[in-house]
């Protein structure tokens, strides 16, 4: 198939038709709206259906249900609106029902700004509702990326039964650039949906539990949980290593921070820096490997568009709190090539 | 490393402003280039005001962003020119919609053109063409992709209905080269 | 010898929590019972609320899911979106349904989603200990109301049938009680309605049931049917508040 440019939203309805997505349930929000507009035009062309929800509350719960019933199915939303569907993914996570879910990041806290921003990491990806649980989230830097992410994260999502979210941020959303619409790479062997509610008919019932009222029952649903996270970490660790062959400073960033990072590496290199990136793609887990063998590296600088939500994730990573260094504009505000490159300089000194 | 076009246009909603983006966007990317394209979106967009930053490359594309880093800024109206002249990097090229900015920019460090597209466009008999003369006007100078594959990513853009278009298209791009030319 | 009573199919064999008194057994004795008289045990699905029916899809003998505190229409929406041809039905109390899943259950029945609701109405929170419920009679004692529920001060009681009868999207809304065998039998009828409503793809159809908390009203279990009777009747009177089924059919 030939290259289209897509805006991210609707790429994002395009892949998750493609990945066999017939069910959507979502509520408004800037800056994804064109996500529930265009699956309201696209779905009912492929036999699918679109609610509105009158909540981005109701939206998660209604998700719940369709999972529940062995539909493919997600939702989508930013920020303030991901927050409120927080109790929703712990019941999904804890009922253990793969769920997708796109979040167009924007600036925050409280009801914040439209604009983009990656301030929902702590939020997302260490999991913003009650209780022992983790989601998978994947962190595309590009539409190709998104695209590929979304059509793939409906399989990890079926084949571990764990809600993977999306984390994005507005401009992702808004932006256009060319992409193939294409299966994914990896083909995972698909678990047979037996727990669906579909009616017993005639066998056992499904029941689909999110309440253990004894205690040591529901330690035990812990301990699974868990051992299906270690499976998740040890098998889902991914990223991009760009310009680290010799690199003695180490960028780390994702999203479309790593696009501004990629950019001041080119022009750091070009002065004769020996600075490079490790690039998340997922960000839980934490792609922990890419940190291991690089005692070399003398500081890694985290650029985000946030206060520095993932810097503890680094630190952990490499192992020591002393290499690590952080620059981010918040908000909503979008740092330039240069103020990276300053930043970078500053760190380095004069280590040409 | 190649050539990175990184174009900022901005006027006011109607005037095409995110279709001219678009069509530079959909040239590049029949060109088999790398292409990006970023808009203004939400409240600013509701006074009217519309921006958006291309990015057209032979490389991955880094930063999608233009922040005061444009090789070609576009600005089609008054209030756009007195907000971005500054997104133009030094060296760039500046296009003012002259019919409608009488101004001149404090600048000397970038090269200026002026370019009265309404004025053209009313000449021709249709308003709307105003933006696909600025479109010539700076692919002429700029280079950035072949004209005729501008006028192939019309129809991607617009839609096949809107096919026959493409001859005063054509020309309204002609006619802008030829005003800088 | 002959067989006077059997107890249904929809029932699993298990002993409940509910506590000596409480109506919850007969309410899911008659659901249990028509779906089964329907022949739909085998396409039902159940979506428990947050509440004292939070085990109700341990007693039901079909399929069933817990929902989250005051969203099971949601839930139930995204089922019933899946599978059209199941019968899905919500089983909610006044807290969960009145209160904290106000949005949810009024915008269910806007949609006209083709469920059905059976809404417990007992005036009091019974799971978390007897706090005032939006549904709890002026005067009323609680624990989070020692003094009576004081209007002046927490407001009036919420008639939901009322209230979402106006909607266009509810086919069937009926008030019952089982204070007495005459009404129970009356509130079998009206689950049945509302489930054949459902069957019929008309939309949305709710069927509250005064029922009774003796545990948290402080009462004997005779007690607590008489307080249905003298008390609760006649401030949420019984009756059809909505039946457009036959225009829709």
């Amino acid at each position: 198939m030939a290259k289209i440019l897509l805006k991210g939203n609707e790429a994002v309805v395009r892949a998750a038709i493609e990945a066999g997505c017939r069910y959507f349930f979502g509520y408004p929000i800037t800056p994804q709206n064109e996500i529930p507009e265009y699956f309201s035009k696209e779905l009912p062309k492929v036999g699918g259906t679109f609610v509105q929800a009158e909540s981005e509350v109701a939206a998660i719960n209604m998700l719940y249900g369709a999972v529940a019933a062995g539909a493919r199915a997600m939702t989508s939303s930013s920020s303030p609106g991901v927050a409120l569907k927080q109790e929703g993914i712990g019941y999904i996570s804890k009922a253990e029902l793969p769920a997708v879910i796109v979040n167009m990041m924007r600036g925050g806290p409280g009801l914040g700004s439209i604009q983009p921003s990656q301030s929902d990491y702590n939020m997302c990806v260490k999991c913003g509702s009650n209780g022992d649980y983790r989601n998978i989230v994947m962190a595309p830097g590009n539409i190709q990326e998104l695209v590929d992410m979304v059509i793939e994260a409906f399989d990890m999502a079926d084949y571990y039964t764990n809600p993977v979210v999306i984390l994005a941020d507005g401009l992702i959303g808004q932006m256009m650039e060319p992409v193939e619409i294409k299966q994914p790479e990896v083909k995972r062997e698909m678990p047979e949906k037996t727990w669906a509610l579909t009616g017993k008919n005639g066998g056992e019932p499904h029941r689909i539990i999110n309440l253990n009222l004894d205690a040591n029952e529901l330690e035990q649903v812990n301990i699974e949980l868990f051992k299906k996270y270690a499976v998740i970490e040890e098998n889902e660790q991914r990223y991009e290593e760009y310009k680290m062959d010799d690199a003695e400073y180490a960028f780390v960033s994702y999203g479309t921070a790593s696009r501004i990072v990629r950019s001041a590496v080119n022009e750091l290199r070009n002065e004769g820096y020996k600075v490079g990136m490790i690039r998340p793609l997922l960000l839980w887990p934490f792609p922990e490997k890419a940190f291991e063998g690089k005692d070399h590296i003398k500081k890694y600088m985290d650029v985000e568009f946030s206060m520095g939500q993932m810097v503890d994730d680094v630190k952990l990573a490499c192992n020591d709190k002393h290499k690590v260094e952080f620059y981010g504009r918040a908000g909503g505000v979008i740092p330039s090539v240069n103020e990276v490159v300053d930043f970078a300089k500053k760190v380095m000194g004069g280590a040409q | 490393m190649g050539v990175t076009h990184k174009i900022f246009c901005a006027g006011f909603g109607g005037q095409g402003v995110m279709s001219m983006g678009q069509l530079f966007s959909y040239a590049g990317l029949l060109a088999g280039k790398e292409v990006t394209w970023c808009p203004s979106y939400g409240p600013e967009m509701r006074g009217g005001e519309a921006n958006c930053s291309v990015n057209i490359s032979d490389d991955l594309i880094g930063s999608p962003v233009i922040k005061q880093d444009a090789t070609v800024a576009v600005l089609m109206n008054v209030a756009a020119f007195k907000k971005f002249e500054n997104q133009v990097k030094p060296g760039g090229s500046l296009y003012l919609n002259s019919s409608l900015i009488h101004e001149k920019p404090s600048r000397t460090d970038i090269n200026v053109y002026y370019v009265p597209v309404n004025d053209i466009a009313a000449e021709m008999g249709n308003t709307k063409l105003a933006n696909m003369i600025m479109l010539g006007a700076v692919n002429k100078i700029e280079k950035i992709v072949d004209d005729e594959l501008l006028l192939e990513a019309f129809t991607k853009v617009f839609g096949e209905k809107k096919a026959n278009l493409i001859p005063i298209n054509r020309e309204a791009i002609a006619k802008g080269a030829a005003s800088v030319g | 010898m002959a067989v006077l009573f059997e107890k249904t199919k929809g029932m699993t064999d298990v002993k409940t929590h509910y506590c000596p008194g409480c109506t919850h057994g007969i309410v899911h004795r008659l659901v249990a019972e028509c779906l089964e008289e329907m022949g739909e045990l085998d396409n039902a699905i159940d979506v428990s609320p947050v509440g004292c029916a939070v085990l109700a899809l341990n007693y039901f003998n079909f399929d069933g899911i817990q929902a989250a505190h005051g969203r099971a229409p949601a839930t139930a929406t995204g089922i019933k979106r899946v599978h059209p041809d199941k019968m899905v039905l919500t089983y909610q109390g006044d807290g969960d349904l009145a209160s904290i899943g106000m949005c949810e259950i009024v915008h269910a029945a806007a949609r006209g989603e083709k469920i059905t609701t059976i809404f417990i109405n007992n005036g009091i929170y019974g799971m978390t200990g007897g706090q005032m419920a939006p549904t709890t009679l002026p005067g009323m004692k609680a624990t989070t109301a020692p003094y009576g529920r004081d209007v002046s001060l927490q407001g009036y009681p919420i008639r939901v049938c009322e209230m979402l009868s106006t909607l266009d999207g509810s086919k069937y809304i009926e008030r019952v009680a089982v204070d007495s065998p005459a009404n129970v039998i009356k509130a079998k009828k009206a689950i049945r309605k509302a489930l054949e409503t459902q069957k019929a793809g008309l939309g949305f159809s709710l069927i509250e049931v005064l029922s009774t908390c003796p545990t948290n009203w402080g009462k004997t279990p005779v007690e607590a049917v008489k307080f249905v009777k003298e008390e609760m009747i006649p401030y949420y009177p019984l009756g059809v508040y909505k039946d457009s089924t036959k225009e829709e059919e």
